[in-house]
């Protein structure tokens, strides 16, 4: 049995150094579908925080409180809301976005929309409070305002943008179920892992579960480094 | 605070000596691990020949995993399991000539079907299976047909690439082109996507009947049962003699193959799916095999799924006890006349 698995992992390094063009392609597609998902999700995350960050109004707290509680949402039912939604016979089946890379995107965007309203917010509001007056003092309308507090809080918002790719990337949920998991089209890391194991191609597997474990510790390595800055 | 302290503990010692009591009426009975495939899980069917067969036999606890028949076969391969219960005859003679299975049963059939949305973008309806496919690709070149494949190395994907190679193509590079969506998923998933995207795909008929009538899917059979779609399920011990299955419940095992060709579950067999689609999912094999009840069906079948002219070679069988296997030599001259002409 250990010999399986030292067997299952030789193999894989030969696939992995053997630049094996349906490994790599699995690769590109997953950093492109999360990539896309983060730049959605910041897109409508950023403006959502600063609000929350820098303005009072009633309710604000129970807002908070909602898109934290959602940091922990479970992607598989993320996953059949969205199947719901988004098959022929639902709501939005006339764009026919089941089953393509851009659903995935769109799923694993809202996934990921709960951290970075919560990073963000939280870093727009350990900005000083002084100069966020200060901004407003200035006379600059509320935009500029709002740049000047976003630049200085840049560190925080990578920070959020970081974590959030992180979690859309390793998730498995949300890709399998309104993905589909078709072989060049929405096979991803995660599905193609839980895939090969479901077909017993072993070292497979472990070549993508070795990439997949690569690419999550390098990010959450700068993660860590950004945050001790 | 003391007070919900105490309140915790008590919660947390009565759901440990919940979960205690429930691990220990478990342990009670002996486990008998069946690796099977999806189209036959997925039906139902194990669900009731379970509670049968624990009715009959209460010290055992019959469980179900199941998976493609690629990976049902590995699974039993490396000691996880203590029979498989599956439909790919290539495969389960690998398995058996492997060291890995003894007293091969033949269980019971039916038949693939090719389904496909009822416009019929490709044109097949009314060819045969291997045309049919080319009729898709071809269709699909010009994009205007979908081929969903299972693509996930079970009995069913099996037989939909010897479909293809009997037609000259090699799957393994269609998988690559646009009309081809590689699912990689169990048959119920597979046939949703087909739905969803107005594909065609190879399905067993157990699986199609049972997403047809629950509304899950409205494709059609566009092309019918037939020789070429034969499916046939067979149930295998592992061998308790091969060194790394030595640990397999082999006793129980043979009372659950037993049970499986006895009359009661043939019967059972024959009777599933009829009230609610009206013809039953499976066939059961058995009788139809010994006393050539249905002689067309019946040569079909040893055509198929016989190995080197028997149900189970006899070098594969081990303490079979009540079982026997049925041969072509055996037959009546006239019926052996007309397979080998």
């Amino acid at each position: 049995m250990t010999s399986e698995i030292a067997e299952g992992i030789i193999k894989a390094l030969q696939l992995l150094f053997s630049l094996n063009p349906t490994i790599y392609s699995i690769v590109f597609r997953s950093l492109y579908v999360s990539g896309l998902a983060t730049a959605m999700a910041a897109l409508w995350s950023i403006p959502i925080a600063v609000i929350l960050g820098m303005r009072n109004f009633l309710g604000k707290r129970f807002i908070r409180a909602s898109f934290n509680a959602f940091l922990g949402m479970p992607t598989v039912v993320l996953g059949l809301i969205l199947f719901l939604l988004l098959r022929r016979s639902g709501p939005f089946g006339i764009f026919g976005l089941l089953f393509t890379p851009l659903a995935i995107s769109i799923g694993q965007a809202i996934l990921m929309t709960p951290i970075l309203v919560s990073f963000i917010t939280s870093a727009v509001e350990s900005v000083d409070v002084e100069l966020r007056d200060l901004a407003r003092t200035l006379g600059s309308s509320e935009i500029q305002a709002s740049t000047a507090i976003l630049r200085e809080a840049t560190g925080g918002v990578i920070l959020a943008i970081i974590a959030g790719f992180n979690r859309a990337f390793a998730e498995l949920g949300v890709a399998m179920m309104i993905g589909g998991n078709v072989h060049g089209r929405t096979r991803l890391l995660t599905t193609a892992i839980a895939l090969e194991i479901n077909r017993a191609e072993i070292a497979f597997s472990i070549a993508l579960g070795i990439i997949l474990l690569g690419i999550v510790y390098i990010i959450a390595i700068i993660l860590n480094y950004m945050r001790r800055r | 605070m003391k007070k919900n302290i105490g309140i915790i503990l008590v919660a947390v010692v009565v759901v440990a000596v919940g979960i205690a009591a429930w691990a220990l009426t478990i342990h009670e009975k002996e486990i008998l691990v069946v690796s099977t495939t999806t189209s036959l899980y997925e039906t139902g069917l194990l669900d009731v020949l379970d509670n049968e067969f624990e009715k009959k036999y209460p010290d055992v606890n019959a469980t179900f995993i199941s998976q493609g028949t690629g990976l049902a076969i590995q699974t039993a391969m490396g000691g996880d399991a203590d029979m498989i219960l599956v439909h790919d005859p290539a495969r389960e003679q690998a398995f058996l000539e492997g060291g890995y299975g003894v007293n091969r049963k033949i269980v019971a059939y039916n038949y693939f079907v090719i389904v496909g949305p009822e416009e019929d973008p490709a044109d097949v309806k009314g060819l045969d299976p291997v045309n049919a496919l080319l009729a898709i690709k071809a269709a699909g070149e010009q994009g205007e047909a979908i081929w969903v494949s299972r693509g996930d190395d079970s009995g069913t994907h099996s037989k939909e690439k010897r479909l293809w190679t009997a037609g000259g193509e090699d799957a393994t590079e269609l998988r690559d082109q646009s009309w081809y969506w590689e699912r990689g998923a169990g048959m119920t998933a597979t046939l949703a996507m087909a739905n969803e995207k107005r594909g065609y795909t190879l399905c067993d008929m157990g699986s199609y009947l049972n997403n047809y009538v629950s509304g899950t899917i409205d494709l059609e059979i566009v092309v019918e049962a037939g020789r070429d779609t034969l499916n046939v399920y067979s149930a295998i011990a592992c061998d308790p003699r091969n060194p790394g299955l030595e640990h397999v419940k082999f006793n129980h095992t043979m009372k659950f193959i037993e049970f499986l060709v006895s009359e009661e579950v043939q019967d059972i067999l024959a009777d599933f799916g009829v009230d609610e689609f009206s013809q039953p999912l499976f066939y059961p094999a058995v009788e139809l095999l010994e006393e050539e009840t249905n002689p067309t069906t019946a040569s079909w079948i040893r055509e198929f799924a016989f190995i080197d002219g028997t149900e189970c070679p006899a070098e594969r069988r081990y303490n079979a006890g009540n079982l026997s296997f049925l041969e072509i030599a055996a037959l009546p001259t006239m019926i052996r006349r007309e397979i080998f002409n």
